[in-house]
């Protein structure tokens, strides 16, 4: 049975920063992950990654990708890890595709989007309904679109759209936009964007693709026609499958300044701990701390 | 014999970066049609697959949506 130093659960900014140090520390490692960017490869533009003073999300994520080929790195893409559970020194890392064991796992498994709850919304997903603005956006050219929610991703989301759609509606269920203060000025400057605040989606309608939304606004029920529509309402910690994990009341796994769970060897990084801000650049910055963290833990840890 | 290999797909998603990518390495010819640019593209995408998600493969008339490495590689004979 094979024993790797160290198993890195996800591949976005974290798991890939991490990834990294691992290789230059030479550990025996494994990667295992769905895909490669996580919600990175979905933002649009990045102008606060230092270095770049612009970079898409996509083109981001392609720079990660040519960063880890530099070394020799198994990656285990496209797999999904299904339970982590620690068995005396040693963690077992169980996916949909096989079974693994490791000396310590760094968890930088991110988030993923929320749904929405409403009815329709499992039946025109992707026949109008989508969760990622930059994957299928184009597909709305000159079409009137609807973005639900209101901070920093609905704002992206919209930004996107304001250069594809005809119109776009956002569909926020507070009294103000939230999100950065720049990228809402540069919304309010599109002529094609309407913002509809105090409003909650009720209905997704359509006939085998979406033609139109129920809102409710201030308790008033009206319908939009839009034949596509964005859901941008934040965000889960993809936290549920390690065993006796803490976490906090949003799903995200406790880790202290060193990236350490409370359980002894299984560390982690990004989004899906309740680290205070969630940046790309935090994300990276926190899993060269946690590999770091990793290579002092088996060094310490007797063999 | 070399199959008849179709990707609809857009500039910027980063899954139909990765099918390409696969496609690729594996020294499989494709058509590549942007649906972001290609309207009869997109209708086609639409009314082959059902459904409005990027990127759609059509290998000799058998169609993946979104990019599932295992159902492509079974689809080619990788």
């Amino acid at each position: 049975m094979q024993i790797y130093d160290l198993i890195i659960i996800g591949a976005g900014p974290a798991g890939i920063t991490a990834c990294v140090y691992a290789a230059r520390q030479k550990l025996n490692f494994l990667v295992i992950t769905i895909d490669i960017g996580g919600q990175a490869a979905l933002s649009g533009d990045i102008e606060n990654y230092t270095g770049y003073q612009f970079i898409t999300g996509p083109e981001l994520t392609q720079k990660f990708q040519e960063h880890i080929r530099k070394y020799d790195i198994t990656l285990r893409e496209n797999e999904n890890v299904i339970q982590v559970k620690k068995f005396g020194k040693n963690i077992s890392v169980k996916t949909n595709k096989g079974n693994y064991w490791a000396k310590s796992v760094i968890i930088a498994s991110g988030k993923k989007s929320k749904e929405l709850g409403v009815s329709g919304e499992a039946e025109f997903k992707n026949r109008g309904l989508t969760y990622c603005a930059i994957c299928d956006g184009p597909l709305f050219r000159g079409k009137d679109v609807a973005v639900i929610g209101g901070g920093n991703s609905a704002l992206d989301a919209a930004l996107q759209l304001v250069k594809i759609a005809k119109y776009v509606y956002i569909i926020n269920n507070t009294g103000n936009l939230g999100g950065d203060t720049i990228m809402r000025q540069r919304l309010v400057q599109a002529d094609n964007v309407a913002i509809l605040n105090n409003s909650q989606i009720t209905a997704i309608l359509g006939n085998k693709f979406v033609n139109a939304i129920r809102i409710k606004t201030n308790g008033v029920e009206k319908e939009l026609a839009v034949s596509g529509m964005f859901v941008e309402i934040g965000l889960i910690p993809n936290s549920e499958f390690v065993e006796r994990i803490q976490k906090n009341k949003k799903g995200e796994i406790k880790v202290n300044i060193n990236n350490q769970t409370n359980i002894l060897g299984i560390f982690a990084a990004g989004d899906v701990t309740d680290v205070p801000e969630k940046q790309i650049i935090v994300a990276a910055g926190e899993g060269s701390k946690a590999a770091l963290s990793v290579f002092h833990y088996l060094s310490k840890r007797k063999l | 014999m070399a199959k008849n290999v179709k990707i609809y797909s857009t500039p910027t998603c980063p899954w139909c970066i990765r099918a390409k990518d696969f496609l690729k390495e594996n020294n499989i010819e494709f058509q590549n049609l942007d649906v972001s640019s290609d309207q009869l593209a997109a209708d086609e995408m639409v009314k082959k697959s059902g459904q409005m998600g990027v990127p759609v493969l059509d290998i000799e008339g058998e169609i993946i949506v979104g990019f599932d490495k295992e159902r492509i590689k079974l689809a080619l004979g990788l």
